[in-house]
């Protein structure tokens, strides 16, 4: 299988990359790792007739300590982020998250930026980031704008970019020593999850993220009320999917895609709270 | 547009289309077909190179990404006499092939697995190799082949 015909470009910086997709406007994309937009392209899901390769912009790819967060560029691959010493004393959910993308050979290419603005609610980082409370910086011609993560995603790979805006950031507040637990419920090895959580908590305060439980990554708001308001894990978990609105397909049904959900944010908060 | 890779230790300038996979690169264009075509969906790694040193699944990298990189093929793994790499001698030592389709890019993926973790648990074998696919159901001796390697 190889993709249709397209032309290709390449940007050295954020702002040639953003000039270019101005440019030749909403038929083009970015291409980063490309570890979810050219199997798609295979398959001719996609079919962009202009690719703007952004993989060269070797400044977008960092993990710096911000106070009281930490900055993480756009193009930072997955196994960096898996293997960040930063990441794993203020953020180590993320760190953990993202060493269950895909495959090594995925996470040596792939990005967590392309993963997040890819916005597909069976990925495993938005859900997670989410659950962080973390907040992204796009970059656009106008200049550079942040939106929340709990603002970012709209529907089924729509994000809240503008088409020639470009994910440049993503900003994860420190956990400061929260317990924390990523949960991924998949049948094959390297799969998609059927159902994920990432969960982290301190005291009576937590965040939960759902991957894979509706047409976005769900923040389980219910879950956090109920644990503020002294309930158990068990008890909390049961809200679980309060948020959610999941879908059947070929590996779960909606009732089972619930009931893993409840299940697994039981399992993430006792592990978590525990 | 114009590329420069280098594989094998090799450089190989070539004028490509955009769309060709770097699999269909190094085996149709430059001639190496001892990289395999499995699920060509991401999934099987059986097409799994190295990228600067990296395994990767070149059924899912654009030719035009891998431009200026170093890539190293199974062709590439034995010296020039024919002496087989340790891995490769592993393999062949604890029956880590059957029917051989995965062993290229299993090779591959267990180098750079070895490279990142030099003394890897089975369990971390196992989850290490998690992106190759073995239709034989081989895993076992495969498994076996790997730490066999790490020891030696």
């Amino acid at each position: 299988m190889i993709p249709a015909a397209f032309d290709y470009v390449r940007a050295g910086s954020a702002a040639e990359a953003i000039q270019l997709i101005g440019q030749y406007g909403d038929e083009a994309k970015f291409l980063a790792g490309g570890h979810s937009l050219v199997p798609a392209m295979k398959l001719r899901l996609a079919q962009p007739t202009v690719l703007v390769d952004i993989g060269r912009v070797s400044d977008l790819s960092y993990i710096r300590d911000g106070g009281d967060h930490i900055a993480i560029g756009a193009l930072t691959r997955h196994m960096d982020v898996e293997k960040s010493p930063v990441l794993a004393e203020h953020v180590p959910l993320l760190a953990h998250a993202a060493g269950h993308v895909g495959d090594p050979q995925v996470r040596h290419r792939g990005t967590i930026g392309g993963s997040l603005a890819h916005a597909d609610p069976a990925s495993d980082l938005p859900a997670t980031t989410l659950a962080l409370g973390a907040t992204y910086v796009a970059e656009g011609p106008n200049g550079t704008r942040e939106i929340a993560a709990a603002d970012f995603y709209q529907g089924y790979f729509t994000s809240a970019l503008a088409p020639d805006e470009m994910l440049t950031e993503i900003r994860v507040p420190k956990m400061g020593g929260a317990g924390w637990s990523f949960q991924k419920f998949n049948r094959r090895a390297q799969d998609w999850a059927i159902v994920g959580v990432a969960a982290w908590q301190r005291g009576s305060e937590c965040g939960v993220g759902l991957v894979n439980m509706a047409s976005t990554p769900v923040l389980a708001s219910s879950v956090a009320a109920a644990i503020a308001g002294g309930a158990s894990a068990a008890e909390a978990a049961e809200a679980a999917a309060s948020e959610a609105d999941p879908q059947a397909d070929l590996n779960a049904s909606v009732e089972y895609r619930v009931h893993l959900a409840k299940v697994l944010t039981r399992r993430a908060l006792e592990a978590a709270g525990g | 547009m114009e590329i420069t890779v280098t594989i094998n230790g090799k450089s190989h300038t070539a004028d490509v289309e955009p769309r060709t996979l770097l699999v269909q690169f190094i085996r149709e264009q430059v001639g190496l077909t001892g990289t395999n075509i499995g699920c060509d969906t991401s999934s099987c790694g059986a097409c799994s190179v190295h990228v600067d040193g990296e395994a990767a699944k070149s059924c899912t990298l654009l030719a035009v990404q891998a431009d200026g990189s170093s890539i190293t093929t199974i062709e590439g793994m034995a010296s020039a006499d024919g002496t087989l790499h340790p891995m490769q001698q592993a393999f062949m030592e604890n029956h880590g092939l059957q029917c051989g389709y995965c062993t290229p890019g299993m090779v591959m993926a267990a180098t750079s697995l070895l490279a990142e973790n030099p003394n890897p648990t089975e369990e971390e074998v196992r989850i290490g190799l998690e992106g190759n696919l073995c239709r034989c159901t081989g895993y076992h001796n495969i498994v076996q082949s790997v730490l066999a390697c790490a020891k030696s």
